[in-house]
């Protein structure tokens, strides 16, 4: 009886991996009991008390780059939220900096001029292979070695380039501002039916029209001409050199300057491979079937090059952008305000509460990893070539 | 195709892929122009700066420098380079960081020795391949007795050490102890238990959807929480545990791709000669599939390998971070570009010689499958 | 009543660096003539027909398409291809598009036509490939032999007066090649102008008015089925066709 059954759970499959998950399970289940009870009595003996109210507690530091208003009688919990908009701030502004400067440099890589394509090659090998941390550091070193605020390096008469931050005039919005941007607003809304308007007129008379220039023009004098009839209600509050310092205006810190140049260019050389492979994996012949038919090189690129390469390069973009806001964590080395730095440095060091914190940091940038692989998922089924090719 | 010199191709092919490379319309001779200007402009002002007004141990007036206020470029500010004496300087911090330098010779012997371990894993035209491989597997005690120390040779404490033995070691050990992990979390991935797929599945996703900074950290203070009174691991071991889970959830991505591209026939045919499931996975799979992973691989060991700089944010002191506490130094601060220039150096050499051997690597396996 | 010479080659040379790969050729092509170009691999018929169209540029020599000379003037180029179809040996066609979308793009946005008189074309081409129902389909998910007869209506849906086959059977299977040469002969029997690289000699010998054999660049025989298949002239041409019909 007892041989039997032993026998059936070694060689039956199901018992078998019953009996493996079982045991897995209970061992976790083991490990993870003990690991909370030493936990709990290490933390004890240190006298670290635990859970989350420490969130309501007067966060007691500035900080100084801030997108919502903080003062350190604010509690830990807007500190929390104050890192979180910095990050995201730095991700979004290096994301699209890095795309830019990324399809330029691919584009580049794929030219037909020898040199250009070498310089651009030196580029991307370089930069691929240092350190991020270290290009980060290196850019912050340059800005801190920009003229102190009396010699300041003006351009435009109010634009200053000083070591403590790029200073430029601010806008203050005035009455009438809402119509400006209101118009805007519709000029995009009204892109959007011009787009589909001129679509049918081609369809059905097969004429072409130039909707680019068109909706472009639209998108950028509709609001020029909504600020002169409101009577231009907009003010510049220029910075103005008051002793030490400028009054007036706002200011791009060097902190927040060196990590997007430094995450920007550091992604873009990636973000350059991705689009050169791209453009690459397009068959020569999608191209040659185009031209005998007759289409000029621009609508080759538009209708058959780009969609196709545009299906093989968003995958590896999307994870490009992944990095590049895990990287924005770096910041607590040149002292950019994101999340790590703030809330994971220095409310760790005040409340000691090291586990609850980390956890909420982690949880933060997984949640963003994973809304931002979703989409991406998403995108990725819905352009997948149908059939078995 | 408003061609410039095209019309004329010669059937000289060095001319020709000339004039096609440089010449071949107006725009790209304008362009070609443009870059050579620029590169004359900056590759003159780079080798002025760090080759021919630079100061190397002495300065241009015959002095020994021994600190920064007798760099030729302090002496005589604008007319002089780069001040690489503190490179000189404080060369064997930047290589061994405090470790004590009647001992170095222990890990200069590591070093050497490290080549060789490796080297078994790499080519596999190797003649004695196989004891390269037993090498392989011993090298670990060894490097682990001459650097740390143990009967006849002085211990020296993981918080002496520091620059390019940190580096290396996290580097190295990081990747050598993800391995096999990797390839338990990639088949434990693929896994038909539920159970052992998603705990596999969730640790991948968790790792990789984090900043290894917050890793580090958590390592760095949570790990005392976590373990029984006595055991405290110092911070150079409780970075190592931080790195190695990290790099072993990339690594097991990578591996997983090699997993997938095996044709499931592969699998079936192996089953059909009455293999069990290991006896298949380690004896046909597992080979094919880390092949074919090796290029992917290799690319998360160079993203290790840069990332190790990030311990210098725990205080750690590795080539970074070494970099800069010279820099921090009253004797020789402000030679910023001397240092970040010289780091950037020694890792651009690791990591573009580990993309070589990659593009090697994906040259061979094309030529040995098509 | 004379016949119109649509195709002049002149000692058409061209040149990859130092291999010299299409020497002297010279070739006339009638309206309504169906030419089968056959040879080695490597002989240059493929370059010579991508000569045609512009898709390789020949050094030396002169190349005249329907009264237009091929030159690197961009506008005749343009008018030569409208008037000049292309069915490759891989398809070619585009993966992201519908089928109709692929024979429907060209006449939309290089002739400018309303899309519904495109669509109406490409459904009557579609009809005459006889594979009209496979219209909202992807090509991925037709077979080889549907692939090639949606890129043949492709390259119909312009409307061009003369066709180019590059190998158009080569890369399928072979249950396949049959329905893609009836498309073939079917238009050949309404009287297109064809000039066809491909290995099929029973199509060469139901079809051709003229047989030619290329070797190493050159046009070594040129002569009706008949001449071509029973009394080869040439050494050259006895070994080709000996290693190609005997298996």
């Amino acid at each position: 009886m007892q041989n039997n059954f032993i026998r059936k759970i070694i060689f039956d499959e199901k018992s078998r991996s019953l009996l493996i998950q079982t045991l897995t399970i209970g061992i976790f289940a083991l490990v993870i009991y003990e690991l909370v009870q030493q936990t709990a009595y290490n933390l004890d003996k240190r006298g670290i008390s635990s859970g989350f109210d420490f969130l309501n507690m007067a966060a007691g530091y500035d900080i100084s780059i801030r997108l919502i208003p903080f003062t350190s009688e604010d509690t830990h919990l807007r500190a929390y939220f104050v890192g979180l908009l910095n990050t995201l701030l730095i991700a979004v502004c290096g994301c699209f900096l890095a795309t830019i400067m990324g399809f330029l440099v691919g584009i580049i890589r794929l030219s037909s001029n020898w040199l250009f394509k070498n310089i651009a090659y030196v580029y991307v090998e370089f930069t691929r292979n240092v350190p991020v941390l270290l290009q980060i550091i290196l850019y912050y070193s340059i800005l801190l070695h920009l003229p102190q605020i009396k010699q300041a390096i003006v351009l435009f008469d109010n634009f200053y380039l000083t070591n403590r931050g790029f200073y430029m005039p601010s806008p203050i919005l005035k009455e009438g501002f809402g119509i400006v941007l209101g118009s805007f607003g519709l000029a995009i809304v009204a892109t959007y039916f011009i787009k589909k308007f001129f679509q049918r007129k081609q369809e059905k008379t097969g004429k072409q029209y130039p909707v680019f220039l068109i909706n472009s023009a639209i998108v950028i004098f509709t609001p020029i001409i909504f600020y002169y009839i409101a009577g231009m209600p907009i003010e510049l509050d220029s910075p103005v050199l008051k002793g030490f310092n400028f009054k007036g205006g706002m200011v791009v810190r060097p902190e927040f300057l060196g990590m997007l140049f430094g995450l920007s260019i550091y992604t873009a050389a990636f973000i350059s491979e991705t689009v050169r492979s791209g453009i690459i994996s397009v068959s020569k012949g999608q191209r040659e079937a185009s031209q005998a038919l007759g289409l000029k090189n621009n609508l080759v690129m538009r209708l058959i090059i780009i969609p196709q390469a545009l299906r093989v390069i968003i995958p590896p973009l999307t994870s490009q952008y992944l990095n590049l806001t895990k990287n924005s964590s770096l910041g607590i080395a040149i002292g950019y305000a994101d999340l790590v730095h703030g809330f994971g440095g220095i409310s760790l060091n005040q409340t000691g509460r090291a586990i609850e914190i980390m956890m909420i940091v982690m949880l933060t940038y997984l949640t963003i990893s994973l809304i931002i692989s979703f989409f991406m998922n998403m995108y990725n089924k819905s352009v997948q070539f149908k059939g078995n090719a | 195709m408003s061609s410039l010199v095209l019309k004329n191709l010669s059937h000289n092919k060095h001319y020709n892929w000339i004039v096609r490379n440089f010449f071949s319309t107006w725009v790209n001779t304008i362009l070609t122009i443009i870059a050579l200007i620029f590169l004359y402009k900056v590759g003159t002002f780079f080798l002025d700066w760090a080759v021919f007004s630079a100061d190397f141990k002495t300065n241009f007036q015959g002095e020994i420098i021994t600190d920064r206020t007798l760099c030729s470029k302090n002496i005589a500010p604008g007319e002089y380079g780069a001040c690489w004496t503190i490179i000189y300087a404080r060369f064997d911090q930047f290589m061994y960081g405090l470790y004590p330098v009647e001992e170095t010779w222990r890990v200069n012997l590591s070093f050497v020795l490290l080549p060789f371990a490796i080297i078994g894993f790499l080519f596999d035209k190797l003649p004695f391949r196989k004891y390269f491989i037993y090498f392989t597997f011993i090298y670990p005690f060894i490097a682990y007795f001459l650097l740390y120390g143990g009967p006849n040779l002085t211990i020296v404490e993981t918080n002496k050490w520091g620059g390019l033995l940190v580096t290396l070691f996290l580097g190295v050990t990081g990747i050598g102890l993800a391995f096999p992990l990797s390839i338990v979390l990639a088949l434990g991935r693929r896994s038909n238990m539920p159970i052992i797929k998603s705990i596999c599945v969730v640790f991948i996703e968790f790792i990789r959807g984090v900043p290894l900074i917050t890793l580090l950290f958590t390592a760095n203070v949570m790990l005392p929480l976590f373990l029984p009174d006595g055991v405290n691991p110092d911070n150079l071991l409780r970075a190592l545990v931080a790195v190695t889970l990290f790099q072993s959830a990339y690594m097991a991505e990578a591996i997983r791709g090699g997993l997938q591209a095996i044709p499931r026939g592969q699998v079936e045919a192996a089953q059909s000669l009455g293999l069990s499931y290991w006896q298949t996975t380690r004896k046909i799979v597992l080979p094919q599939a880390l092949k074919i992973a090796i290029p992917p691989i290799v690319n998360t060991c160079i993203g290790l390998f840069k990332d190790t700089s990030l311990v210098l944010i725990i205080g750690l002191f590795d080539l970074l971070g070494i970099g800069k506490a010279a820099l921090a130094d009253m004797t020789w601060t402000k030679l910023y570009y001397e240092v970040y220039v010289f780091i950037a150096l020694v890792f651009f050499i690791f990591c573009f010689g580990m993309s070589r051997y990659s593009l090697y690597l994906e040259k061979k396996l094309k030529t040995d499958n098509s | 009543m004379s016949i119109e010479q649509v195709i002049q080659l002149e000692k058409v040379n061209k040149w990859y660096d130092d291999f010299h790969v299409l020497k002297d050729i010279d070739l006339v092509v009638d309206k309504g003539q169906k030419i089968v170009i056959c040879g080695p691999s490597g002989s240059g018929k493929s370059t010579m027909i991508r000569c045609i169209n512009r898709l390789e540029a020949h050094q030396e020599g002169k190349i005249v398409v329907h009264g237009t000379e091929l030159t690197n003037d961009l506008k005749n180029i343009d008018l030569i291809r409208k008037n000049v179809g292309m069915v490759f040996q891989q398809f070619n066609l585009f993966p992201h598009l519908t089928v109709l979308d692929n024979i429907t793009l060209a006449p939309i946005w290089v002739k400018k036509m309303p899309k519904q008189e495109a669509e109406e074309i490409a459904m009557s081409y579609l009809e005459k490939v006889k594979i009209p129902e496979q219209a909202e389909k992807f090509p991925g998910q037709l077979s080889g032999g549907q692939q090639q007869r949606v890129a043949i209506a492709r390259s119909l849906a312009m409307n061009p007066d003369i066709m180019l086959f590059d190998e158009p059977t080569s890369a399928l299977d072979p249950e396949m090649i049959k329905e893609v040469l009836d498309v073939m002969i079917q238009l050949a029997e309404e009287g297109m102008t064809m000039l066809v690289v491909t290995h099929e000699m029973g199509f060469a010998k139901t079809v051709a008015d003229q047989m030619i054999f290329m070797d190493e660049g050159r046009i070594v025989e040129q002569a009706t089925p008949e001449e071509f298949f029973d009394n080869p002239k040439s050494d050259r041409t006895k070994l080709f066709l000996s290693q190609i019909l005997n298996h």
